[in-house]
């Protein structure tokens, strides 16, 4: 049954415009779903090697920003007058770009801060996004700084000769948005169910237990570093031609909160533990909106994430396989309950 | 556990003159000695004489202040920790040192590590490979559970076991990691008679299989059962060497450490 799940999801999830008119709630949908994403990739981290990487948001910022430029194009001049010119190109090779560059820095960063482990490594990162944003504000002859990049064109996919197809609409983005989740989610769930992923959960539990068995824990925290900013880098390419315009807002202290309360309240070290608490807190605003105040949602929002995090300190995830787990001991015959409390 | 069959007397751990100094203070003074291949060889002494610094020493998580060590003719010294567990020395830890969080059989496939053939493609793009070389893992998982008798406990989670039960899981994870020689400090402490006198046999059969083990130990009637040779620290100097029978007798190790009473309650348990 739990083989299917994910597969039951994505059948489920992929019947919803057929169904969904209202483009209100699909926007909500799409922009939730692009939060998921980049929530998967903070849980990369977060819960499979145990490092809390504050400073996420940089490399949603960076995808978005890159993959805009590229399908945009710019011409800077820089240090010592040489001009950089760049002609637009198609938008799918900018969101490739996009991820690209975004897990580039992922391995800068990595590699920067391999030596730093817990508070340190929280900081090295806030740090890094701080100075991603004052970048994005104050080059402005590249970002336009405070005035934001504008007309961002829509995702086309194609070949010279064989037709294009754009992806204007709110059901053919969402789609999009929902094939790149789908991806991410099956490169992190084959990565952490491997030789890889043990591998990181044994940083996550005892550094020094791990290296004395052989495991160059260094190069596998760098390689969740990089996976896990690409995945980043993705969702900030579909949030930027998504929205059509983007301003060094991106890089928001706030988005990085958004991602852990999502992965935390899910369950972090879960696979569908961003996939819940992304839609539980994707969906919180836009339902509250329908019957309260503005003040208010904020505050039913904080509330809802104080009542997951006292009760299911945990994650919801992990508490739901808990209670699963312990049902199916219930239910086995009294002969074999023996044997297992007699084992215990 | 692929241990070529290596003609005894044949050096495969040497210690030459490795100094060790935190500052001011002299964890090690001046130590050498020699671990031959197939040989169990213990390290004793009182509290602080220096025998866990030796081990972090052999195994990279220190650096020696003076001196070098070698394993079968190439240098430690520079190596990081998992590097020399590449090499085939991998050690086990004082206090017990298991991943809690995650079940028995997982811990040991997680000590498997090096023995895996997938790289990254095969991860992402799930090729043949993958399957194939976990499948093996999880085999030899089995094997090594079973091995040290802890099977019955493959799916509980580490952190349940108890302690004795924990110390195999530990000596299981260090197997795992295909060592052609074992580290063990402290194995027995905290074990009740009949778990050591278990873990005993256990390294019978190691050495059995050609393995090489040098074992920190304050239990001295296991000492003086499973040593070939020991080798006594006092005050981060090496006072005495040589096998059980005559370190028994030495009187300055009695003095420093046995004390007078050993001979009688060695025979007492």
């Amino acid at each position: 049954m739990k083989r299917y799940l994910p597969w039951i999801a994505l059948i489920a999830a992929a019947s919803i415009p057929l169904w969904l008119h209202d483009p209100y709630i699909l926007n909500a949908f799409i922009t939730t779903g692009i939060f998921i994403i980049a929530a998967m990739s903070l849980n990369l981290l977060l819960g499979y090697t145990g490092q809390l990487n504050l400073g996420q948001v940089a490399f949603f910022g960076i995808g978005a920003y890159t993959s805009a430029l590229v399908s945009l194009g710019f011409d800077v001049e820089l240090i010592g007058g040489i001009r950089v010119v760049h002609e637009p190109w198609p938008v799918w090779t900018g969101l490739l770009i996009g991820i690209v560059v975004s897990a580039f820095c992922g391995y800068i960063v990595g590699k920067l801060s391999f030596r730093v482990r817990g508070a340190y490594f929280v900081i090295v990162t806030i740090s890094f996004a701080e100075v991603v944003r004052l970048v994005a504000l104050n080059w402005v002859e590249l970002t336009q700084g405070p005035l934001a990049l504008t007309s961002i064109p829509p995702v086309t996919l194609g070949l010279p000769g064989l037709g294009y197809y754009d992806f204007f609409s709110k059901q053919s983005y969402f789609y999009l948005v929902l094939g790149v989740l789908a991806i991410s989610y099956i490169i992190i769930s084959r990565l952490v169910n491997s030789r890889t992923g043990r591998a990181m959960v044994a940083l996550k539990e005892n550094e020094s237990l791990a290296v004395s068995v052989g495991i160059d824990v260094t190069s596998y925290l760098v390689l969740a570093a990089v996976v896990s900013a690409g995945i980043a880098g993705a969702a900030g390419g579909l949030y930027a031609h998504y929205l059509k315009i983007i301003d060094p807002d991106v890089f928001l202290f706030l988005y990085t909160v958004t991602m852990v309360i999502m992965v935390v309240t899910g369950g972090k070290g879960t696979l569908a533990g961003p996939v819940v608490g992304g839609l539980i807190f994707g969906f919180i605003p836009v339902f509250s909106r329908s019957f309260v105040g503005p003040e208010l949602q904020w505050i039913i929002y904080g509330v809802f994430m104080i009542v997951i995090v006292f009760v299911l300190p945990e994650g919801i995830v992990p508490a739901i396989e808990k209670w699963f787990a312990s049902k199916d001991k219930s239910r086995m015959p009294e002969s074999t309950q023996a044997q297992v409390q007699d084992a215990s | 556990m692929s241990v070529a069959s290596v003609a005894k007397a044949q050096p495969a751990l040497s210690i030459e003159h490795v100094a060790v100094h935190f500052g001011g203070l002299i964890a090690i003074s001046d130590m050498t000695f020699t671990v031959n291949e197939g040989e169990v060889v213990s390290l004793i002494g009182p509290n602080g004489a220096g025998k866990t610094t030796a081990f972090n020493i052999v195994t990279g998580f220190l650096r020696p202040t003076k001196g070098t060590v070698h394993y079968r003719g190439a240098p430690l010294t520079d190596l990081k920790p998992h590097e020399v567990a590449s090499r085939g020395l991998v050690r086990t830890f004082q206090r017990t040192s298991v991943f809690q969080s995650v079940n028995v059989f997982e811990n040991v496939m997680i000590g498997l590590h090096r023995r895996g053939r997938s790289r990254l493609w095969d991860t992402l793009l799930a090729l043949p490979r993958e399957k194939a070389s976990e499948r093996e893992l999880r085999t030899r998982a089995s094997e090594i559970l079973a091995m040290v008798g802890i099977e019955h406990r493959a799916r509980d989670l580490a952190g349940s076991l108890a302690y004795g039960d924990q110390r195999l899981l530990g000596v299981a994870m260090a197997l795992a990691a295909d060592p052609s020689m074992l580290l063990l400090d402290e194995p027995v402490s905290g074990m009740n008679a009949t778990e050591t006198a278990r873990f005993m046999e256990l390294l019978a059969r190691l050495r059995g299989l050609g393995m090489t083990i040098l074992l920190v130990e304050h239990d001295m009637p296991m000492v003086m059962g499973v040593s070939d040779r020991i080798v006594v620290l006092n005050y981060g100097r090496i006072i005495a060497e040589g096998p059980p029978a005559a370190i028994q007798g030495n009187p300055e190790v009695i003095r420093a450490y046995l004390g007078e009473g050993v001979k009688k309650r060695a025979r007492g348990s």
